[in-house]
């Protein structure tokens, strides 16, 4: 760890080079470069379908990729295993299971990545309580999760991937199906870990209240980098100030499948 | 309380407690992945076991464990590998298991369709001091991993996608949930019938819901009802002269309906304190116009 911040000078904390991935037999990425410097704080834009979620989720491990390379840290995706340096958000609307869950045990699983054995201490307890507070979510800490609203759901699982004090956040349309207030809230978690020095790679669908924050727009079109700069301007209706543009769609292909009895 | 002077008694008790322990502790998993019916599944498949266990003379218990583990193993597999046809692959596995039972008890010397029957439905009374001892040792595997695995199984089962990014090995725990599964099973086998197992795998936990906010309440809540139940169960045969498998998930079911209906009352009052708590009035505050609106459908109606 002592090295860390040596190498880290040098080496982009993401790099995709030529990443090319296919769901099914559709092809979604063809031959993505994507860099991610230290603090910086990059968007992935782009309609429904371009690729945007697929490549993020290649960079976890989730997607399986069949050309180019990966690298987190400095280290190939393959060999990487210094998860608690990584938060995740995944694109989920809800923070529930089948099974009732509190805030707290939710969030506490964002911390396993640091706890040995999966024996949380006092330390992760704490910081299992600064993650909520971080989030404004302190004071729902002991209460259902199902009992929680949309925006409170996003806030929990933010909360759960900020457990582990990451180095990197990676979010998955943080702000989807999110009410304005929440989204408020949320830039404000987000502009105090940058404040502190995090990266930050996020998939969105439109800037919103993130946009004085993202030093770096990546659009996607149909699997292909269409543009790597500053943020673009929001234009014509997107423009309108509360423009509340919310699709909790889903990828048909990204989605696990469902075979109906077990999954 | 002279039951208790029964040898077969206490070997029937020790065994229903076992399964009130271990059905619900790792159904609370399966019910959290949403794959409640993975326990039925496994049961069908764990058929097989049994037959091929007096086809050639090995304990059925035994037999039926190695052989559900197979199962839940190849399951597991079929949802990582298997695509849009993997409910069909599914489907496959548990029939052509229940068929292949009945195919190698009906082939084998000693077994008959009578034999099955009680690995089907449960037969307390003739649960032997081996299968005790086996049930003894796989319950004690099941207890270790659902309890001591807890938070590691929580996150895998709560949020797959964002385990692996814990660095959880995900595939291990879904592995090893299924193993468990299938173990618990065979544990569960002579009590309440491969048929019924399920039952005491979800019921319990879907009763306990009804009741907790947290993980860990509704985890102890559904153990305790599924020893209730399986202890009252076992009793009420003694004295009833009624099949325990059958009783103990009816006694299951009603747990569960009364535990909802009183529920009812029990989160309303949770949420009139929550709301009390947030400052929120207690009911909308549009006061003109609305009752009279609402009122005129009753009138209306005349």
């Amino acid at each position: 760890m002592s090295d860390e911040s040596v190498e880290s000078a040098v080496e982009p904390v993401i790099a995709l080079r030529g990443v090319r991935a296919e769901l099914g037999s559709r092809t979604v990425l063809r031959g993505i470069d994507l860099t991610v410097h230290r603090g910086e704080v990059v968007a992935v834009l782009g309609a429904n379908g371009s690729g945007k979620s697929t490549a993020i989720r290649s960079v976890i491990g989730q997607v399986p990729v069949s050309a180019g390379e990966i690298e987190i840290f400095g280290t190939p995706r393959g060999r990487f295993s210094d998860w608690k340096r990584v938060g995740y958000v995944p694109q989920r609307t809800t923070a529930a299971g089948g099974v009732p869950a509190t805030v707290t045990e939710v969030v506490a699983s964002g911390r396993l990545s640091r706890a040995r054995f999966g024996v949380l201490r006092k330390a992760d307890h704490e910081a299992i309580r600064r993650a909520l507070a971080l989030v404004g979510m302190a004071d729902r800490a002991k209460d259902s999760v199902n009992a929680l609203s949309g925006g409170q759901h996003q806030r929990v699982l933010i909360a759960r991937a900020l457990a582990s004090e990451p180095e990197l956040l990676i979010m998955d349309e943080p702000m989807a199906g999110v009410d304005l207030a929440s989204q408020e809230v949320l830039a404000e978690t987000l502009r105090e870990q940058v404040g502190k020095g995090t990266t930050v790679l996020l998939v969105l669908h439109e800037l919103g209240p993130l946009e004085p924050l993202i030093d770096r727009a990546v659009v996607l079109r149909d699997g292909c980098v269409l543009h790597d700069g500053p943020p673009p301007k929001a234009v014509g209706q997107h423009a309108l100030p509360g423009h509340d543009h919310v699709h909790p769609h889903a990828d048909p292909a990204a989605e696990p499948v469902r075979t109906g009895l077990l999954s | 309380m002279d039951l208790l002077n029964y040898a077969f008694m206490q070997r029937a008790l020790l065994a229903a407690v076992l399964v009130g322990i271990t059905a619900p502790a790792i159904g609370i998993y399966l019910v959290q992945r949403r794959q409640a019916l993975m326990g039925d599944g496994i049961g069908h498949v764990a058929m097989t076991g049994v037959g091929l266990g007096f086809l050639l003379s090995w304990s059925p218990v035994w037999m039926a464990t190695l052989v559900s583990v197979l199962g839940a193993v190849l399951m597991e597999l079929i949802r990582w590998y298997g695509r849009t046809r993997g409910d069909i692959a599914l489907a496959m596995l548990f029939y052509g298991g229940m068929a292949g039972g009945v195919m190698f008890i009906n082939l084998a010397p000693t077994g008959s369709n009578a034999n099955l029957m009680s690995y089907l439905f449960g037969s307390l009374s003739t649960v032997s001091q081996s299968d005790v001892t086996a049930i003894c040792l796989l319950a004690a595997f099941v207890v270790l991993v659902t309890i001591g695995l807890r938070r590691q199984l929580f996150a895998v089962s709560q949020d797959e996608e964002f385990a692996r990014v814990t660095g959880l090995p995900v595939r291990a725990l879904n592995l090893l949930t299924a193993v468990t599964a299938a173990v618990t099973v065979t544990v569960a086998m002579r009590v309440v019938g491969l048929l019924l197992v399920s039952a005491l795998m979800v019921v319990p936990v879907a009763a306990a819901q009804a009741l907790s906010r947290s993980f860990a309440a509704t985890f102890a809540i559904a153990v305790a009802i599924g020893v209730t139940v399986t202890i009252s169960g076992t009793v009420t045969s003694y004295y009833q002269d009624v099949p325990p498998g059958a009783t103990i998930v009816l006694l299951t079911i009603a747990a569960f309906l009364l535990l909802t209906a009183l529920a009812a009352p029990v989160a309303r009052r949770r949420a009139r304190a929550l709301e009390h708590a947030a400052g929120d009035p207690a009911e909308c505050v549009i006061p003109e116009k609305v009752p009279a609106g609402r009122g005129s459908p009753d009138g209306l109606g005349v």
